[in-house]
């Protein structure tokens, strides 16, 4: 799974190889801001989500665990970065103590989450996970009284950019000849950090960790009996994707300068969820897909529902904003009813859903405990 | 392991009023069992005899109500089957519980995890120390299935996988714990008789390597053939202990398998 199989086998072409591939990334803001400031923005958006899926992903592609609250972990993350440098307590930290600060705090709240729940599976676990997302954002809007940590409703504004010294990654400014906006400055700490997210996640899955988390996901009680600590790896999981979670917060905390309460809906954990699934569930490269389609599309559709509209009708039929989501809605039906592992499936969820279900294995006994009884 | 069949006296497991209630059903009551270094013992009884809720107990699936096991000198952890799996026991399961998706080498490569040590930042930084541990996992579970049969399969999807080599992967995941004691649960179930035979062959070789053996076992040409000693349950209670033929010939046993008073004319 190294990148090793990814490029030639010779090191030399491996190195032209990565060396090509991060030139092309380092191009990219370029290529977008000729179209326009937009898709930058947009393509920095599209980063944030991969993290995000990526994280999320852990729990629910690698271990199997459902968890329908996942975006309180991004809002952890971004509250804790928000907090730390703002005029909110005055404290004005730099990103590399309170991003880390984030990273770590997300974890903690994923192990919170995950120490009740070890027990629950499937539908009871996603309900829990639900109720947990709902908890934290409720919290965060209450949070101003008796003392005012989180502001309440109206959200933390004037978060701290991105800064090294002098060197804000949101001014825009002319470096070595070449304009730079905020949004393409931000594009490479977030290109960065979502590169090296990748490698993580590669290097998990294919190790002794993300074989157990595999192993989890296939047959608990089969997976303790071979010697693992279920209870600690699930714990893991539940750690390592919230933390990622975190971390991505933190960086849209900085990104925006603004956050509130509303940003942490139910729907962004389902929108989150929905990157992975239709990506493909347990496929890291399936999943950066879905993520980067599924930020994307709609604001694709948002700039050409007008101009095909008025091209065919010659004015504007549907207002932009409705049909955006029906056409997404649409889109996503259409995918999971073509390709129910996913655009882009592991290998193993593939297997999963063609070959026949029903074999005479454990694959038959609803999860855990039926089989223990005979 | 470093002690040779019948050499030391003290055994290797050793079980004392094992109890074990769900509700209102009494499943096990008060059963001791003493199990030899290198001994092939046999585990039989009517069905819902108790013998895979013992299983379950010894492997540490549940926690007795009462009562204690002793394994290879220490108290077992009950209520821990990773534990217990560390410890020295390793299982399959009466119905086949393969990690289905994966490939039959995957599956004892997770065999191999209590075995094995890396963590999130060995697995992250792949150092020398991880990539050599990575390299004997793989090497291991090659060689594990070459022994059990499998290695042309290794990359086959386990659930794809005829029965009996279900069957085989599943033992060669076990082995793959390094266990003292292998308790297989009905291991001949849905086998043909060349199957059969073929896996008789397959234990007494992992007892030639000084593991130990108990099983639960319905094909009752394959107990008398291969168990050095047999404990007969019924209801959840020990009704007869002995060599098979012994154990054969017992009227208890007859008359739980027949369903005949033990004072009755049976025998």
């Amino acid at each position: 799974m190294g990148a090793r199989g990814y490029f030639g086998t010779h090191p030399a072409q491996k190195w032209v190889g990565v060396l090509l591939i991060a030139v092309a990334l380092a191009c990219v803001p370029f290529a977008l801001a000729a179209v326009g400031q937009t898709w930058v923005r947009v393509v920095n958006l599209a980063l944030l989500y991969v993290m995000l899926s990526l994280g999320l992903n852990i729990v629910v592609g690698f271990a199997g665990l459902l968890d329908l609250g996942y975006i309180a972990f991004y809002a952890v993350g971004a509250y804790v970065y928000a907090i730390l440098g703002s005029p909110q307590f005055d404290l004005h930290l730099p990103f590399w103590i309170s991003l880390p600060i984030g990273f770590v705090a997300a974890a903690v709240f994923g192990v919170l989450l995950g120490t009740p729940t070890l027990k629950l599976r499937g539908d009871y676990l996603a309900i829990v996970t639900l109720g947990f997302g709902e908890i934290i954002r409720i919290f965060l809007n209450n949070l101003n009284a008796p003392v005012n940590i989180t502001n309440g409703p109206q959200g933390i504004n004037l978060v701290d950019p991105l800064k090294l010294g002098s060197f804000s990654f949101s001014k825009t400014e002319v470096i070595a000849g070449l304009g730079f906006t905020g949004p393409m400055k931000y594009y490479y700490p977030l290109m960065l950090l979502t590169v090296v997210i990748i490698a993580l996640n590669l290097r998990l899955q294919d190790s002794r960790i993300g074989r157990a988390w595999e192993a989890i996901r296939e047959d608990e009680t089969a997976a303790a009996a071979m010697g693992i600590n279920t209870r600690n790896i699930k714990l893991l999981a539940f750690a390592m994707g919230a933390s990622f979670g975190g971390l991505a917060g933190g960086l849209f905390a900085s990104m925006q300068g603004f956050i509130s309460p509303e940003s942490f809906s139910l729907l962004e954990s389902v929108s989150v969820l929905a990157m992975v699934v239709l990506g493909g569930m347990g496929n890291i490269a399936g999943v950066i897909l879905g993520a980067v389609l599924l930020t994307g599309l709609p604001e694709f559709i948002r700039f050409t529902v007008v101009p095909v509209q008025q091209w065919v009708f010659g004015r504007v039929v549907v207002d932009p904003e409705a049909i955006r989501m029906l056409v997404f809605g649409l889109a996503l039906i259409v995918v999971m009813l073509v390709r129910p592992a996913g655009l882009w499936p592991s290998s193993i969820r593939k297997r999963e859903l063609t070959t026949g279900a029903n074999e005479a294995s454990a694959e038959g006994s609803p999860a855990g405990s039926s089989a223990v009884s005979s | 392991m470093n002690a040779p069949a019948h050499s030391v006296r003290s055994p290797l497991l050793s079980a004392r009023g094992v109890s074990r209630r769900f509700g209102g059903l009494q499943a096990l009551s008060d059963v001791d069992l003493d199990i030899e270094p290198g001994e092939i013992r046999g585990l039989i009884g009517p069905n819902g005899a108790g013998k895979t809720t013992f299983f379950n107990v010894l492997t540490g699936l549940y926690r007795p109500s009462s009562g204690s096991i002793v394994f290879d000198g220490a108290p077992l952890p009950a209520g821990a089957p990773h534990l217990v799996a560390a410890r020295g026991i390793a299982r399959t399961f009466q119905n086949i519980r393969l990690f289905a998706n994966m490939s039959a080498v995957e599956n004892v490569m997770v065999g191999r995890h209590a075995r094995t040590h890396a963590g999130v930042l060995g697995a992250v930084l792949r150092g020398p120390g991880t990539r050599a541990e990575e390299a004997a996992i793989h090497a291991r579970a090659h060689a594990l299935l070459e022994e059990v049969g499998l290695a042309r399969h290794a990359n086959a999807i386990a659930k794809t996988l005829p029965y009996g080599d279900q069957r085989r992967l599943e033992i060669a995941r076990a082995l793959a714990t390094e266990p003292k004691l292998l308790a297989l649960d009905e291991p001949a179930a849905g086998m043909n008789a060349s199957e059969t035979v073929e896996l008789k062959k397959l234990l007494l070789d992992i007892r030639e390597r000084g593991i130990t053996l108990l099983l639960i076992e319905h094909d009752m040409r394959l107990v008398m053939g291969l168990c050095d000693r047999v404990l007969v349950l019924d209801h959840g209670e020990r009704i007869a202990e002995g060599k098979p033929a012994e154990v054969q010939a017992d009227p208890a046993v007859i008359a739980a398998y027949l369903g005949v008073p033990a004072q009755g004319t049976a025998a």
